[in-house]
């Protein structure tokens, strides 16, 4: 078969088995990506304003998914929690569940992104000019709008690139779920490779998509980010 | 203690009343029994050193800062603290914060929002008015300290005296009882204070009640029903303004008059 062949979307091509690997990773990088945020403003703001105790715990968490290598926390999760959630069903009486892969999967990656997430967006939030929070303070805006419609919004452009960093670590960590035998877009490549013996043109063509997905997502960010820092004063030559 | 002058037999009612306030940050005591009443329509203006508690004592009114002792009445309306001092109930002390629109000396407009946003914001998102009506408000507003033209811009894009202009502005869109003022032009490069004197002049002369600090003696002067001497925390001397700037009694205030001219 030729490249062509070997790649169109119906069998005996394996372009499609690669598209619905392809869309099983986005499912998963957009799940974990959205559960590592909000993860990581509760976090933020736990560590931000929470008491000693809750500090304590949310320091732990960051500092040992941050520390320990994502392999090793993808398998330690992955069987861990999939463990835990039975061990807990069974104890309460139900029987044995099936977690689906995504799921299992937006949860693994979604609590090591949480991590990273509440560093950065802590960073953000205290960047943030006290003054900013003042003024709707001093205007009687209750602490939640204060969040939403001041702080959020103001830390925002300041939290972009570093969140912009995360969403592309998200979509490539989603191949290291193959090694749970995880069906995403690394997997459905090596199974097709392996298939084949066409080991180049799959893994070029995953390389590919890899690359278009992380170039797409710059130009998303960076829109989302001019539009962020809309009221920032213009710059001068020189970087003043 | 306070405008003897005053001839009307039924005083107005009092929109600010501050009364024993004590207020410490840490062992360090800022405010040492503090006593301040503002009238309806009474421009009260406090003068006095840097670190003299001028600050610090306008945050208490609005419970930026939480007073250690001492009462602070609003409109007729006693905030009502907790054994310890602090506030008892957040939604009077919001309520309280939305009648008294205070004016910092760093204008601390949104950034992210126009200026037109920054106006209708509380009004809209917070007290609910109708976006329609809190928008024909706000260029009113806008019209009158005359940035009609600017309502689209951000902030970034002003200047100073523009800035403060619309957090002026701002602060009026929510129909305060009173004004607060923290030396609104300290920040302010000297050619552009005088734009931002004028407006709050027009609010003293439409008979705008307001607490202001401020080193501009000459419009303390001007505007004031009544100033307060503050040197370290407590009332060194007060009085109207002809009395206070014409005739000093202590030498304190002798010496920071000769100070700041
Ligand atoms: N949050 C705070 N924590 C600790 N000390 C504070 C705090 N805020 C103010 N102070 C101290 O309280 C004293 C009075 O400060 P305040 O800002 O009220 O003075 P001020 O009269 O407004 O002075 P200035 O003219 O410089 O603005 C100062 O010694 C200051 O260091
Ligand atoms: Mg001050």
């Amino acid at each position: 078969m030729d490249t062509l062949g070997l790649l169109a979307l119906s069998p005996p091509g394996w372009g499609g088995t690669l598209l619905v690997g392809l869309w099983a990773s986005i499912r998963i990088a957009v799940g974990a990506f959205g559960l590592g945020l909000a993860i990581g403003l509760a976090g933020a703001y736990g560590k931000i304003y929470g008491g000693p105790v809750l500090r304590d715990c949310l320091a732990v968490y960051t500092t040992v998914v941050r520390a320990l290598p994502e392999l090793i926390l993808i398998l330690l999760l992955y069987f861990g929690l999939t463990d835990l959630v039975n061990k807990l069903m069974l104890a309460s009486g139900y029987g044995r569940i099936q977690i689906s892969g995504v799921t299992a999967g937006v949860l693994v990656l979604g609590v090591v992104q949480g991590a990273y997430a509440t560093e950065v967006l802590r960073g953000a939030i205290l960047a943030v000019p006290s003054g900013q929070i003042e003024a709707a303070r001093a205007m009687g805006m209750p602490a939640g709008k204060i969040a939403r419609r001041i702080t959020i919004p103001t830390m925002l452009g300041l939290a972009l690139p570093g969140l912009s960093n995360l969403w592309l670590i998200a979509t490539k960590d989603t191949a290291l779920l193959a090694i749970v035998g995880f069906n995403e877009l690394t997997l459905a490549t090596r199974q097709a490779a392996g298939t084949t013996k066409a080991f180049f043109t799959f893994f070029i063509a995953a390389g590919v998509i890899y690359l278009v997905i992380s170039m797409l997502s710059t130009w998303g960010f960076a829109r989302l980010e001019a539009w962020a820092r809309r009221g920032d004063p213009p710059r001068t030559a020189g970087g003043g | 203690m306070k405008d003897t002058a005053q001839a009307n037999p039924a005083p107005r009612p009092e929109a600010i009343r501050v009364e024993a306030l004590r207020k410490s940050f840490g062992p360090h005591e800022v405010l040492k029994g503090v006593s301040i009443t503002a009238r309806e329509g009474d421009v009260v203006t406090l003068i006095g050193g840097s670190g003299s508690g001028k600050s610090t004592l306008l945050r208490c009114v609005n419970f930026l800062e939480t007073p250690s002792s001492g009462r602070i009445v609003i409109g007729g309306e006693e905030v009502r603290c907790r054994p310890d001092g602090t506030p008892a109930d957040r939604r009077q002390i919001e309520r309280i914060r939305q009648s008294l629109g205070m004016v910092f000396q760093s204008f601390n407009l949104w950034t992210h929002k126009t200026v037109l946003e920054n106006l209708i914001e509380v009004p809209v998102h917070v007290l609910g008015l109708p976006k329609d009506e809190a928008v024909g408000r706000a260029r009113k507003l806008l019209d009158r300290v005359g940035l009609k033209e600017k309502e689209s811009a951000y902030p970034a894009f002003l200047s100073g005296g523009q800035q403060q202009r619309a957090a002026i502005a701002r602060a009026l869109c929510m129909q305060p009882r009173a004004m607060l003022f923290d030396e609104p032009t300290s920040a302010l490069d000297p050619e552009l204070v005088g734009e931002v004197l004028a407006v709050i002049r027009s609010l003293a002369d439409e008979g705008r009640t307001m607490l202001l600090v401020t080193h501009e003696m000459k419009f303390a002067r001007e505007v004031s029903d009544h100033v307060v001497y503050l040197y370290n925390g407590v009332i060194e001397e007060e009085g109207p303004p002809e009395r206070l700037f014409g005739a000093p009694q202590s030498a304190r205030l002798k010496q920071f008059l000769k100070s700041v001219s």
